[in-house]
């Protein structure tokens, strides 16, 4: 074996992460100069799960958004929605808009704030001073100081004026429930909207992309977007066009494979009918069946771990001694494989021509996952736009129902960074079981029974390193590339 | 930035919480967080979600704060204590080191000039301290609203105060801006905070106040479901009477808060808000009247007057109460009422 003749893999512990949400750390094996295997570790545990039980099923609402303050509303959705299926209740179609208006101000900005604050700061690091990009890197991306920071945090903050508007403030809103939102909206409301909009619309022509949101949306293939990528316009080419050429010069889509095998709840419903649509896709689309969901305990700090066991059937009862454990994350599958989530696997389960050609190149990769994010960002920004004009003033917003003394439910939502899913059980008027699986608890998950490793875990396995490197600027970008959300991950 | 001083080193920390606050602290506008930050000479020495360093880089400045060679002037805790499981503190591990998280807070506690708990949980254990409190959580110089928390009911930073507690279940971006100004102009004396730690800049007011629902609260025209225009302290569980914070008079992203958003207060910026004995969206009663009544009113006036005032309740009011629109708009007298509303045209 060649691993007998390399000598033996040293230990490398990566962590704290920052500029990801919550507490990250990373346990790799070094041989010849790469990563040969990860261990993905989520190092803090609340027990939000445990919290609900017993109380009133209409307290998720408050407990929930708390368990995350970048996913708040993709958590009060998904709480929404299971409290729904329990009551038989659904929005009118003000409400499934209003709705999709305030997950989507959540996305987007989540979006935002990633590419800016979390994942490009990274190539401003000293380690890439020789590079010949460096400079303007340095001098747009860095963190804190850089140019971009300033352009972007006061973007952000406008458009997510629409959250003052539509839920009151963000992050932790109540104004998302069961039969639609709780705030409904005047005809100049949405006048008001349609501004924030386009304000939002023109710094992301003018910084971001360097070009009209269609024009983006319209790019269909790989020789597209790199015909795109090397036409310079002269007001200046945008940040999407910058990161494509420093992906390029780094080879960032040859970094950071996984399993390719991609998952999509689908996301933002109009008429019942999702914009993205919902399915699973490895080299090929099939049907998604969430009752294949289950969440295997074997590497968690967990108790009662014998069988997997779907969310309706599960158990969370920490164990900081269980055996073999090395995260409070549970391990999802998805008929007992891995799979990937994100706007990468939304957009090429739902079909954009663009992400199923790069896909069907190089798979999921550190590239193609950012890139999928920044499209969909302008996917999304379009959709918001025609959501907003379809709202209808003096129309109900909110349907009303009653909850039953014992039902059960599930709500499925996709957050920003991924498929979260809620499963409620309620008896004799209080909540019995509460699961919830968030998208970084996928993507992040530690081994399962059979030994099969998390998609960070695989996509990390290869990961080249750079002499003398204690902190692999590789795995940061790998890392990053998935826009983790830790806190959402354990909950 | 007076540049001729030396900068004010914050450092901010996350533990048992969702990482809101800062969520919210990036929301911050005229001006900006950043730019916030620099005019009062307050340089971050690391944020989680802000700064490039990470990993050893990290621990090493920690480790140089700890040796003294670092100043620490602003500590900031997001997100409570967690203590757990039985004591061990082994539910927040400080990543890519061996130690709870709580022993280093501990410790940085120690070497910091001002300590600043950011949220509720980081104030009184908060969110995380609800349900049974299964992660053992506490604030830092709280547990709920017993004073003692981590740190201890008689710890002092360097400064000689104790913990401030920008309480807030997620605070407003400006609550936390303006304290952190505060202290780093030395404005933040003890007769700045409350009781419970609060700056007193927000604590002094009640959420009711500018309440754009008042007209409703006035009239005793009540809501009694979700999106309807009325007061919800009757049937939807609303505490902006008794909340202390000024959420309706400094809004929220924009033009927003909880009220002006449909849904009730919840008197996130107390100690055990969490844990209100009911559920959250429905109003507690005695002989159907309100357990918890508007912050100093004596209960025996609060009754009369709310008869009084029920009686009065224009139609305009009571019907428009209970729609998600306004149905009935404001009369106007010198149309409605030709000459006789002694005006005259």
């Amino acid at each position: 074996m060649s691993e007998a003749t390399a000598g033996r893999p040293s230990r490398l512990l990566v962590g704290p992460f920052n500029r990801v949400e919550g507490d990250l750390e990373v346990r790799l094996d070094i041989a010849d100069g790469q990563v040969i295997a990860a261990r993905v570790v989520a190092p803090l545990y609340r027990g939000f799960e445990q919290m609900l039980q017993g109380r009133d099923p209409f307290d998720a609402l408050v407990y929930v958004p708390r368990v995350c303050g970048i996913c708040s509303v993709s958590q009060s959705v998904a709480a929404a929605r299971a409290l729904a299926a329990v009551m038989e209740v659904s929005p009118p179609p003000n409400g499934e808009l209003a709705t999709n208006l305030v997950l989507a101000a959540e996305n987007v900005a989540d979006h935002l704030t990633h590419f800016y604050l979390f994942f490009m700061p990274d190539f401003a690091r000293e380690v890439y001073r020789d590079q010949p990009w460096y400079p303007a890197a340095r001098e747009r991306f860095r963190a804190i100081d850089g140019s971009a920071a300033g352009d972007a945090l006061p973007a952000r903050a406008e458009f997510l004026h629409l959250m003052g508007l539509l839920a009151g403030k963000w992050p932790h809103s109540l104004a998302l429930q069961p039969g639609g939102t709780t705030r409904s909206v005047e005809v100049q409301e949405k006048a008001r909207m349609l501004a924030i909009l386009f304000s939002f619309r023109r710094f992301l022509e003018r910084r971001l992309f360097g070009d009209t949101l269609e024009n983006l949306v319209a790019l269909d293939s790989a020789a597209a977007l790199a015909g795109w990528r090397d036409r310079q316009p002269p007001a200046g080419g945008g940040d999407l066009r910058h990161f494509l050429r420093i992906a390029d010069a780094l080879g960032l889509d040859r970094l950071g494979r996984a399993t390719d095998r991609f998952v999509s709840y689908g996301a933002y419903p109009v008429n019942q009918r999702p914009l993205f649509a919902q399915g699973v896709w490895a080299d090929g689309p099939s049907p998604l069946d969430p009752g294949a969901i289950a969440e295997d305990l074997s590497h968690a700090w967990m108790a009662h771990r014998q069988t997997p066991k779907h969310p309706f059937d599960g158990v969370t009862l920490p164990d900081a001694a269980a055996e073999h454990g090395y995260s409070w994350c549970k391990a999802p599958r998805l008929a007992g494989q891995v799979v990937e989530v994100g706007a990468l696997a939304r957009q090429v389960v739902d079909g954009h021509p663009l992400i199923r050609e790069l896909v069907g190149q190089g798979g999921g990769n550190v590239r193609n996952r950012v890139l999928a994010r920044l499209l969909e960002v302008a996917l999304t920004v379009i959709a918001m736009e025609q959501w907003v004009r379809a709202l209808r003033p003096k129309e109900p917003f909110c349907a009303q129902g009653r909850m039953p003394d014992d039902g059960q439910g599930c709500g499925l939502v996709e957050a920003a960074r991924g498929s979260l899913g809620h499963w409620l059980t309620v008896k004799r008027g209080r909540i019995l079981n509460y699961q919830i699986v968030a998208p970084t608890t996928w993507n992040f998950s530690p081994r399962d029974s059979r030994g099969t490793p998390g998609a960070l875990e695989q996509a990390l396995t290869g990961a080249p390193l750079r002499p003398g490197e204690h902190n692999p600027v590789a795995v940061q970008h790998i890392v990053r590339s998935f826009d983790p959300c830790m806190v959402c991950t354990v909950h | 930035m007076t540049d001729r001083q030396a900068p004010v080193n914050l450092l901010w920390l996350q533990s048992g919480g969702c990482g809101g606050c800062s969520m919210s602290l990036l929301c911050a506008e005229g001006p900006d967080l950043l730019t916030a930050l620099h005019s009062a000479g307050i340089r971050l020495l690391w944020h989680p979600s802000l700064s490039e360093a990470g990993d050893r880089d990290l621990l090493d400045l920690l480790q140089s704060i700890l040796d003294g060679d670092t100043r620490l002037d602003l500590l900031c805790l997001e997100g409570a204590v967690v203590q757990g499981p039985n004591g061990s503190g082994l539910f927040h591990r400080m990543a890519g080191s061996d130690r709870p998280m709580r022993d280093w807070i501990k410790d940085l506690a120690g070497r910091a000039g001002q300590v600043i708990a950011v949220g509720s949980c980081a104030a009184y254990g908060g969110i995380t301290a609800g349900g049974g409190n299964p992660a053992e959580a506490c604030g830092l110089q709280f547990d709920g609203d017993e004073a003692g928390g981590l740190l201890g009911a008689g710890f002092r930073g360097r400064g000689g105060q104790p913990v401030v507690n920008i309480a807030g279940c997620p605070t407003h971006p400006n609550w936390v801006i303006e304290t952190l100004v505060q202290v780093a102009l030395g404005d933040l004396g003890a007769d700045q905070v409350d009781e419970l730690g609060r700056p007193r800049s927000y604590a002094d007011h009640l959420v009711h106040h500018g309440c754009p629902r008042n007209e409703y609260y006035e009239f005793k025209a009540s809501a009694e479901k979700p999106s309807d225009l009325g007061c919800m302290m009757e049937h939807l569980g609303c505490l902006g009477t008794q909340a202390h914070a000024d959420c309706n008079t400094r809004l929220w992203n924009g033009e927003g808060s909880c009220l002006r958003g449909g849904y009730a207060c919840i008197n996130c910026t107390a100690p055990r808000f969490e844990e209100p004995g009911h559920c959250f969206s429905q109003t507690p009663k005695v002989a159907g009247i309100p357990i918890g009544l508007p912050t100093d009113m004596p209960k025996a006036w609060f009754v009369a007057l709310a008869s009084l005032s029920k009686a009065a309740t224009p139609a305009r009011l009571r019907e428009n109460a209970t729609l998600d629109h306004i149905r009935v708009s404001p009369g106007n007298k010198a149309r409605n009422k030709g000459g006789g509303n002694g005006g005259g045209r």
